[in-house]
């Protein structure tokens, strides 16, 4: 197993940088999620790696192996698109021997009909690989069937089984999950990370759902307009997101933002609530405190440093139940997370009060950035809620 | 009970009336359509009833269709001495024998599938990597290249003719298969008609393909062509039909050596001979000349359908 390095990678189409000096390093082994809105160059960067794109500055290394020139089959790598790319006019059995008979076999042994006869022992071999691969899968049944009859699950197996059946160094994996049902969607989420787990492999995935990335991933990184803004475990990125943008992204419902500003006492209040302390020196700073909606409470009475908003919307989902509050007098919405018996009976239209939970916001200076906290204890400061 | 027939009997008579519904617009439009049948589907008719019929009844218009089928006494015959009455022939077996005895038919329709082969074949190998290449690799005057292919295909062949001819000859090419296949090598229409298709063949299936390791030819055979079956069929159908149905070309590259002519150029066997018009042989021909393309029409009847409105489309 070896790391992958990509070192200072650039691409332009045209004039149009779509990736800036990008740097990372993807674990032997680890599944590695890169995430980001669509159009932010996760599969330009994908594809650099597998060799169908080549960067304009910039290497890529497999290993100690510098890889820029290599061509994608002998990097050893395996790709699964999101339109599957299976070939139509094969059987799924043709399709996955297809990499390893392009790989294993010479010319004479590729040709049609002889070639089988002439290289008997690689085909059994081969042979062997594949159905071992789709016992793995489940896909034993429709080995002789073409691509055309499968339902999108199954086709989404199938073009796992090609990857896998070659044992390549490592798995790159674009949006394969995107043109799948919801359910399925879900159910597969969990087969992939049990699949990383029984490989061992490195997987590289490429998606533009948060939630994929923070439910699979070992670490991810949070790409943006050609960045990649945050790297770090799905834990880290969640509650201590360096970025505006990354505490935007990620997380739905999306994080609270309200605006603020950091007082002479060094916190950061927005009107007259209290939300935050930050650290000394930024006092007057026009920031943003970010409230994720489960850091949020509903007041029992008249609190300090409560807000209130009035209802709009009201989302049930059963075991969690959202309230959209339109804040400031409609000048901001909020979503606060409640459990549906906590909240009794208020309709749309009342008036809410709700309170921070101690110790959760996240302040973010003019720049976006995140601002951090002072280590100060609370007593040091009048704390509120 | 009123109200019971009523609603048993209402569902079944709006069926009806939906199933034979008359409408001046449908009655005007098969009106039309079965109007353009006849005018396309008349000088066939013609072709096969002379096909079949006696000189006589071809002259003065009368047997039907089929002819009365009644033997008549073979002039040609008669004037090479022999007796009158072994020189009597049924006119359907006259007509069709003599096509075959005129001329080497046989031989002729060889030489068509030779050509028609020999054509698509090389144009499929010229026009497949050329389509790849302006579909889906990215080059410096990709766009350029597209336009010239598109201004080639305003360009008709009888403007270029006489300077491929001199070609040819100066090459000692004329009356050869050479001479009838090369100049149809590059098709621009089949590059274009292929060229189409592959743009929406997702990109994702090439590049699935180069990571397993196919070089970029190898895509084209394996990946590609497959894919690209129905718009083949659809450029074999006007591929096949002009070079079998060309008369322009043969006549011109193939001066002398009747054993290359394609069956076009066998119909001009029966033009001018010395006994006059000979018609009921002349239809003969050329009724076996169109029956291969109609036989395989038939045959693949659905494919070139779906074919040409894929090359419609697209
Ligand atoms: N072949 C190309 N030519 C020109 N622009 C491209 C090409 N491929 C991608 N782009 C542009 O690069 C940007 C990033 O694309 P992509 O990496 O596919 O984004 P993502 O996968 O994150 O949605 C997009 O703005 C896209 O328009
Ligand atoms: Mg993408």
């Amino acid at each position: 197993m070896s790391a992958i390095h990509l070192d200072s990678i650039r691409k332009s189409f045209g004039e149009t940088p779509v990736l800036k000096n990008i740097d990372l390093s993807i674990r032997a082994g680890e599944f590695l999620t890169l995430v980001g809105p669509s159009g932010c160059g996760k599969s330009t960067l994908l594809r650099i790696l597998a060799g169908l794109e080549a960067p304009s500055a910039g290497s890529v290394s497999i290993g100690d192996r510098v890889v820029n020139g290599v061509r994608p089959a002998n990097r050893n790598l395996a790709m699964v698109f999101q339109s599957y790319a299976l070939y139509p006019h094969l059987s799924i059995e043709d399709n996955m021997m297809t990499p390893l008979r392009l790989r294993d076999l010479s010319t004479a042994g590729r040709l049609p009909w002889i070639g089988p006869l002439l290289a008997r022992e690689k085909y059994r071999e081969m042979r062997r690989q594949v159905e071992e691969t789709a016992r793995v899968l489940r896909i034993e049944p429709l080995l002789q069937r073409k691509p055309g009859q499968l339902s999108g699950g199954q086709r989404q197996r199938a073009a796992l089984g090609r990857a896998m059946v070659r044992k390549p160094v490592a798995f790159l994996m674009d949006e394969p999950l995107s043109n799948l049902d919801a359910a399925l969607r879900i159910h597969m989420r969990s087969e992939l990370a049990e699949l990383h787990r029984s490989l061992k492999t490195t997987f590289v995935y490429v998606t533009h759902d948060q939630a994929e990335a923070l439910t699979m991933s070992d670490r991810m990184a949070v790409m943006m307009d050609g960045d990649i803004l945050q790297l770090g475990a799905p834990d880290e990125i969640y509650n201590n997101p360096q970025d505006i943008r990354v505490a935007e992204f990620v997380g739905a419902p999306k994080i609270n933002l309200l605006p603020g500003v950091i007082d002479s006492a060094g916190q950061a209040r927005c009107g007259d609530v209290v939300l935050s302390r930050v650290g000394v020196g930024a006092a007057s700073e026009k920031v943003t405190i970010g409230l994720r909606p489960e850091h949020l409470e509903l007041a029992g009475g008249d609190e300090k440093g409560s807000l209130t908003g009035r209802l709009v919307h009201r989302e049930n989902l059963g075991a969690d139940l959202y309230l959209h509050l339109s804040v400031q007098d409609g000048a901001h919405r909020m979503v606060v997370r409640t459990a549906p018996h906590e909240i009794g009976r208020v309709s749309i239209g009342d008036d809410v009060r709700f309170v921070r939970k101690r110790g959760e916001a996240m302040v973010f200076g003019a720049d976006g950035k995140r601002i951090r906290l002072s280590e100060t204890p609370a007593a040091a400061v009048p704390e509120v809620a | 009970m009123t109200d019971m027939t009523l609603s048993s009997s209402a569902p079944s008579s709006t069926a009806r009336a939906d199933g034979y519904r008359f409408s001046v617009g449908e009655t005007l439009k098969h009106a039309v359509l079965i109007l353009g049948a006849l005018v396309v589907l008349l000088p066939f008719y013609v072709m096969v009833s002379y096909s079949l019929k006696s000189p006589a009844e071809i002259m003065q218009n009368t047997g039907g269709f089929f002819g009365a089928q009644e033997a008549f006494r073979d002039e040609y015959c008669v004037k090479l001495g022999k007796d009158v009455a072994d020189c009597m022939v049924t006119p359907v077996i006259y007509n069709y024998t003599t096509a075959f005895q005129k001329a080497p038919l046989l031989r002729y329709l060889l030489n068509g599938v030779i050509v028609t082969a020999s054509i698509f074949f090389i144009q499929v190998l010229v026009a497949l990597p050329c389509a790849y290449a302006l579909a889906k690799l990215r080059f410096w005057g990709r766009e350029a290249v597209f336009g010239l292919v598109l201004f080639c295909l305003l360009i008709p062949v009888h403007a270029i003719a006489l300077p491929l001819y001199i070609m040819l000859a100066k090459l000692g090419l004329t009356n050869t298969y050479a001479a009838l296949v090369i100049p149809w090598s590059i098709s621009v229409f089949g590059i274009f008609l292929m060229r189409q298709f592959f743009m929406t063949v997702p990109d994702d299936l090439i590049d699935a393909a180069r990571m397993d390791g196919m070089s970029e030819f190898s895509i084209i055979w394996n990946v590609m062509l497959p894919t690209a079956v129905p718009a083949l069929l659809a450029f074999a159908i006007f591929s096949v039909v002009a070079h079998w149905n060309d008369y322009f070309w043969p006549r011109i590259v193939i001066t002398g050596d009747r054993s290359l002519f394609t069956p076009p150029l066998g119909l001009r066997e029966f033009k001018g001979d010395a006994d006059g018009d000979n018609f009921g042989p002349m239809m003969a021909t050329a009724t076996i000349i169109v029956a291969p393309l109609i036989v395989a029409f038939l045959i693949a009847q659905r494919r070139f359908i779906e074919g040409i409105t894929l090359s419609g489309m697209k």
